[in-house]
């Protein structure tokens, strides 16, 4: 199966990475060429990967040898719906993110834009290698790309921000070195480091320790990048303190492709039965999932500055997403699997939301928002259907993640569940609202009604075109996304479901 | 930081010794088929080589022998030559990184992915050693400023 | 016990640097601890999978004459495997150093309290 359509799969990584040095060549003569290149490589990968969710839709799993050399002695990249669904959604988001980052970067890094962008490039390659490739360790190279790209990409923030970036590089080596000692197991007793041949070669040896071990070592390293409820404490740090347009980028993006590795290693490598039924690995990450969600929302409601505000809801977005790949049936992977693209568009157009804003007043606080409407109506529009979606009000997409994950839980007979799901969105409804109250009527909490709108003049001055086009973009897919995710769920995701669900 | 000694036995030494460094490095470089070697270790003993010119000479010399500009072309002519490599691959109809493709002048595929490797090794050893010296001159030389770009 | 011990000492080797390295990194208050205990600990798992390959009465995985079977030679793939982890763990120590740079250059010191109490 030679088709062009099947090159797409090497041409998804080939573009970004080609253009990502070709952008320090074109920087020297001409400095605004930098973010043209890293838009049209972005754009590049996105046309690949509808075309390669098309091909998988309509012609099964792609499997593309890289060097032409067969599977158990080459690499080989495997494209199945799991992984075209999840490229979808991290190009389209990171297209309409970079594209939005225009003005925020000439505005607050000015005088480092090529490398900025060099380094952006990268971290989207990173990032596309981990959805594409089919092998463990490939998967871990792809993994220490992202990652580095991201320390370097989140030191050059403001005031805390080598500090956090630091944090973040110890943590987050731990958990990559984890993940290697893994594949070092796997490694030592299959010998094999594909992750198909390592699915045939792994059930005879279920009863060992060793496989064990390696499950442990996968699971914590990929809970510590993720950034699960015990081992999430980089996480807040990281996002408050980076530059608007790589928060806005890393925080839709990353972790979602890190809860797809997970999602990838316990149910390709290891069979669900194993984990479900020999090894209680389920119930534990689902207990642990319903921490993290209760923390997340919890830590939260505290935080007077709107990125860390953010930052702790993400934590227990992943939570949800976690939740629904531990109860182990049908309806709550499919709802874990809804969950990673409504939550990739609602943090995308939040955090985008909240780039505007830095853009525009140079403030995060979200007490001194007050009257903001009178500025910029559209980018608080968008700010109040993302803040309705993660909440989950009808028609908007996060009711329906919610809901299946509802229904997953009912279906496992689980009522705790249910209960932590609903406390929880009762939570998001309570610090949302008070930053769409701090935002849509005068300054509440100390701050005199003079003096907040003192500050803020009356007159209507948006963002520029370039960074509202796609804020718009992202609400319009909120809500389109929740009217339609009953043709999504039927046409893509019942076919990402492993065998046996 | 990096101060100029008057040190005649180092540099005279150093001033033999960087040759022999660097053709050594090219030996590694081509006998990464053969030995252990390849295009990272080499790439990495001819940055070495640059950095013992800085620390014997100071930080003036080596910056006029190679120019941040030049480093840069060299880390991004190193990672074309890798990739263009592969995407010639592809070009000649097979998959990416499948050197048995590539119309080389040589008589069986065998030889002919021997060849690929050997190029592929050879773009290796430009980016590393351009990032080693670049690492090495950026952080020996924070306190006097920044360079630019 | 010291049979079990003895027969497997490689990964008691490897347990050890890698514990090591662990408290560096979590017990230290000075960042370039940190940054070395990181590094310890990178390179206990290089050692460990260098390791696992070796075969009795193996040689180095170059070709030689006489030795024609692959049971003459160590297991090659977990050295090249470990190039790769090598230049990862060369360029996390790039990048980590350039961050200290940053952090020395804002704070004028690398303790961790200090930098601490000087955010507040």
């Amino acid at each position: 199966m030679n088709t062009p359509q099947v090159q797409a799969t090497i041409l998804i990584i080939l573009v970004p990475l080609m253009f990502s040095y070709a952008i320090p060549l074109l920087g020297w003569r001409w400095r605004g060429s930098a973010f043209f290149v890293a838009l049209a490589a972005i754009g590049a990968s996105m046309v690949c990967s509808f075309i390669l969710l098309y091909t998988v839709l309509t012609q099964g799993t792609i499997h593309y040898h890289l060097g032409g050399w067969l599977p158990p002695w080459g690499i080989e990249y495997v494209i199945d719906p799991l992984n075209g669904f999840v490229g979808v959604v991290v190009c389209v988001i990171s297209f309409l993110v970079t594209l939005s980052s225009k003005e925020s970067v000439q505005k607050e890094l000015p005088d480092k834009k090529v490398r900025f962008y060099t380094i952006y490039l990268l971290l989207f390659t990173g990032l596309m290698g981990i959805v594409v490739t089919g092998d463990v360790f490939n998967l871990y190279v792809f993994l220490e790309i992202a990652s580095l790209t991201a320390y370097a990409l989140i030191a050059i923030g403001e005031d805390g921000a080598p500090l956090a970036s630091f944090n973040y590089i110890i943590m987050g080596t731990i958990g990559a070195c984890f993940y290697l000692l893994g594949v070092g197991y796997l490694y030592i007793v299959t010998g094999s480091l594909n992750m198909a041949d390592l699915a045939k070669l792994l059930p005879p040896l279920y009863h060992s320790n060793v496989v064990l071990i390696a499950l442990a070592f996968f699971l914590i390293g990929t809970a510590i990048k993720m950034g699960l409820f015990p081992l999430h404490v980089w996480l807040p740090d990281a996002y408050t303190y980076a530059p608007s347009a790589v928060s806005a980028f890393i925080a839709p993006v990353m972790a979602k492709v890190m809860a797809y590795i997970l999602i990838r290693v316990m149910f390709t490598v290891f069979q669900p039965s194993y984990l479900i039924e020999m090894v209680p690995v389920a119930s534990i990450l689902s207990w642990v999932a319903a921490a993290a969600i209760l923390v997340g929302s919890i830590m939260a409601l505290a935080q007077k500055d709107l990125k860390r505000m953010l930052a702790y809801s993400s934590v227990s977005q992943i939570g949800y997403i976690v939740l629904g790949v531990g109860l182990g049936n049908k309806m709550g992977l499919l709802g874990a699997y809804l969950h990673i693209l409504n939550h990739a568009f609602m943090k995308g157009c939040l955090f985008a939301v909240a780039m505007a804003l830095m853009y525009r007043t140079g403030k995060r606080n979200i007490f001194q928002l007050g009257r903001i409407h009178r500025r910029m109506p559209f980018t608080m529009a968008a700010l109040v259907i993302g803040a309705l979606s993660m909440i989950g009000i009808p028609p908007t997409a996060g009711f329906f993640s919610k809901w299946y994950l509802i229904l997953g839980s009912i279906d496992a007979r689980n009522w705790v569940f249910v209960a932590v799901i609903l406390i929880s969105s009762l939570l998001n409804a309570l610090y949302f609202f008070r930053v769409i109250e701090n935002a849509y009527f005068e300054g509440v909490h100390g701050h005199s009604q003079k003096e907040a709108m003192d500050g803020i003049a009356k007159v209507r001055e948006e963002v520029p075109l370039s960074m509202l086009i796609p804020i718009i973009l992202l609400a319009a897919g909120i809500l389109l996304l929740g009217l339609f995710n009953e043709r999504i769920i039927s046409g893509i995701l019942v076919f990402a479901l492993p065998p046996g669900f | 930081m990096i101060i100029q000694y008057e040190n005649v036995i180092i540099k005279t030494i150093c001033r033999m010794l960087i040759p022999f460094l660097q053709l050594f490095a090219i030996y590694v470089l081509m006998h990464g088929h053969y030995s252990p070697g390849g295009g990272f270790q080499g790439g990495v003993m001819m940055g070495a080589s640059f950095i013992l010119l800085v620390i014997a000479y100071g930080l003036e010399e080596a910056r006029q022998r190679i120019s941040l500009k030049a480093l840069t072309i060299y880390a991004c002519l190193g990672l074309f030559i890798y990739s263009g490599i592969g995407a010639w691959a592809l070009l000649m109809g097979g998959n990416y990184l499948d050197y048995g493709k590539l119309p080389f002048p040589v008589s069986s595929v065998p030889a002919a992915r021997a060849m690929g490797i050997l190029g592929i090794e050879i773009g290796v050893f430009f980016s590393v050693m351009a990032i080693m010296i670049c690492i090495f001159l950026a952080i020996a030389s924070y306190d006097t400023g920044g360079e630019n770009d | 016990m010291i049979e079990y011990l003895m027969s497997k000492y490689n990964y008691w080797i490897y347990v050890v640097l890698m514990m090591i390295g662990f408290y560096a990194m979590m017990g230290k208050r000075n960042l370039v601890k940190k940054l070395i205990g990181m590094n310890i600990f990178q390179t206990a798992i290089i050692l460990y999978y260098i390791s696992i390959g070796v075969k009795k009465g193996g040689t180095l995985p170059v070709v030689m004459e006489g030795a024609t079977r692959a049971a003459d030679y160590v297991n090659p793939l977990p050295h090249v495997l470990m190039l790769t982890a090598i230049v990862v763990s060369v360029s996390t120590t790039g990048v980590a150093l350039a961050v200290l740079l940053m952090i020395y250059r804002r704070y004028k010191t690398l303790e961790e309290d200090e930098i601490l109490k000087s955010m507040r």
